[in-house]
């Protein structure tokens, strides 16, 4: 008989939907990003990763990545659970957890849309609408169930060897920033990158955006302890790091360019947020801070990588999201500390042992992002183009795929109605009868 | 008839339409633009890639007036305009042949 605890499995639920709103929120951080030609295409690519990843999950990819293990490998769940069949009894390999396993499907679902949905970011501004849905399909179920499985389930095969993975740097971070670049290198750059000019067309909607996510990551990371009384660490740490990372960012950024920025101030959030998210239930206060620093200042610096390598990662999911998840999983292994949770890492006396394993998932989060992606993204782009077309692409995604445009500011047309007074105070009026 | 069009800085408006309904100039037509002269643009830095931004936004108003007002006018804006500083913008009048109220169908400067 199994005994749920209703305040964990509360906490579960509102965590369930804290995560879910993190991809609008990435929705709109991105669109103010991007030309103002496309911002309908980017909230679009997003959205409709709800629904298609959303729907999978419940059909067959929650099975996959956390049914009954296949033979036994820690490779790949089987089809126990499909359609949410058979789902009355425990977690396989969570058998003392306090949530009923739907409350557990539901919370993950939000992780398994979200890590799609980064990869928006890095082909932004170039793919066809159906293709992209082709891709988000099969690059969830073929890239993102095994992976995982390997390190989300306790029967996977990195979960087994030990390595720490709190809420999903690895699983997301390393896997979402390190596809997005195999992405971005098989379709290939913007039309015009990087000669033109291609700047963020409203820069306020990513500081919301950058504020949603910083909002949902406390149901992110400290939902990820599926459980109330365990949450309270990996809540804390989260602002924390988050904090640290975002005056990092604006530190670099005033020493390289002069001058801090807007948008680095919300681009800074988000790496501490990614970079705290394998670590926040395993530090303390000293490794959240340390953490978020490098994180903030790790990735201002590779953001401009991108130009080096001559590949077009557009909004930079390589350099936040990899980069900040790369750093957070290793660091474990230097600020793991038993007496929060977990292994002690190098710096607690625990020697090189975690973060030898948190090396070892890093290698293999990254070669299997890397690979499975550049393969599923080829395929894709032989079989049926990932491109639109030229014309397409100039004229901007927003019209060419979806007949519609973000912003209608014009008076040409309109009913007369203004959007701007430039006459203050009654004086100001036009004397009447003089026409 | 004259048309004075003069283009300048966006945060003069206010001060240029004051000055000109205190001279007795009863309508303009405003519109938003971007351009640059001698004043070229500016930079601007997102994540660190600098971008350069040649087209300044500016506020042009076109006025019709008087054949013998068009200096008065010209005085007007010039004073209300100006910052002494680079990017002022400029001022430039040209002869226009025909005027039509639409609503009464007046032509000339009893359109005006």
């Amino acid at each position: 008989m199994l005994r749920y605890n209703s305040g964990d499995t509360a906490w579960v639920l509102a965590s369930a939907a804290l995560v879910l709103f993190m991809t609008p929120g990435l929705a709109i951080f991105y669109g103010g990003m991007v030309r103002r030609k496309n911002v309908l295409a980017m909230l679009m690519q997003n959205f409709v990763t709800m629904a298609i990843v959303g729907l999978a999950w419940v059909w067959f990819s929650y099975s996959l990545a956390f049914g009954p293990d296949w033979g036994g490998l820690g490779l790949l769940g089987d089809f126990r659970f499909a359609a949410l069949s058979h789902i009355s009894g425990a977690i396989p390999g969570m058998a003392h957890q306090s949530v009923p396993q739907l409350a557990f499907v539901a919370f993950q679902m939000m992780f398994a849309v979200i890590t799609a949905a980064l990869l928006t970011g890095s082909s932004a501004d170039r793919l066809g609408f159906a293709a992209f849905c082709i891709f988000v399909l099969v690059w969830s179920v073929v890239v993102y169930d095994p992976i995982a499985h390997w390190v989300f389930s306790p029967n996977g095969w990195l979960a087994k060897k030990g390595t720490e993975d709190f809420a999903g740097g690895t699983v997301v971070e390393i896997t979402s920033g390190v596809s997005g670049a195999a992405l971005a290198l098989v379709v290939g750059p913007r039309r015009g990158w990087p000669r033109e000019l291609m700047r963020p067309h409203n820069v306020p909607l990513s500081v919301l955006g950058a504020g949603i996510l910083w909002f949902g990551w406390f149901g992110f990371n400290a939902g990820s302890a599926l459980s109330a009384g365990r949450a309270v660490e990996a809540f804390i740490n989260t602002n924390t790091s988050t904090a640290a990372a975002l005056l990092a960012w604006l530190v670099v950024e005033k020493l390289r360019d002069g001058r801090p920025t807007t948008l680095g101030a919300a681009s800074g959030a988000v790496a501490g947020a990614v970079a705290i998210t394998p670590a926040c239930g395993f530090v303390n206060t000293v490794g959240a801070t340390v953490i978020g620093l490098v994180a903030g200042a790790a990735c201002a610096l590779a953001v401009s990588l991108k130009f080096k390598f001559g590949v077009d990662d557009s909004l930079d999911v390589l350099a936040v999201h990899g980069v900040g998840g790369f750093i957070g999983t290793l660091m474990v292994g230097l600020f793991g500390v038993s007496a929060v949770s977990g292994a002690n890492g190098l710096f607690y006396g625990g020697g090189f042992a975690l973060l030898g394993r948190q090396a070892l998932a890093v290698l293999v989060a990254v070669s299997w992002a890397f690979c499975a992606t550049a393969a599923v993204a080829w395929a894709i782009h032989k079989v049926v183009g990932m491109r639109v077309g030229p014309d397409e692409e100039l004229a901007g995604l927003d019209v060419s795929l979806h007949e519609e445009s973000a912003y209608d500011f014009e008076a040409m047309g309109s009913g007369g109605v203004s959007s701007r007074a430039f006459i203050t105070g009654p004086e100001a009026r036009p004397a009447a009868g003089k026409d | 008839m004259r048309l004075v069009t003069a283009v300048i800085k966006p945060f003069r408006l206010q001060e240029v339409q004051e000055a000109l309904r205190s001279a007795g100039v009863v309508g303009m037509t405003v519109s938003e633009v971007h351009g640059y002269g001698r004043q070229r643009g500016h930079t601007e830095v997102y994540r660190g890639a600098e971008y350069r931004v040649d087209f300044v936004p500016k506020v042009r108003i076109d006025v019709v007036c008087e054949d013998d007002e068009a200096d008065r006018v010209v005085e007007v804006v010039e004073e209300a305009a100006r910052t002494g500083k680079i990017g002022d913008g400029k001022i430039w009048v040209v002869a226009v042949e025909e005027l039509v109220r639409v609503r009464t169908g007046e032509r000339g400067a009893a359109a005006l």
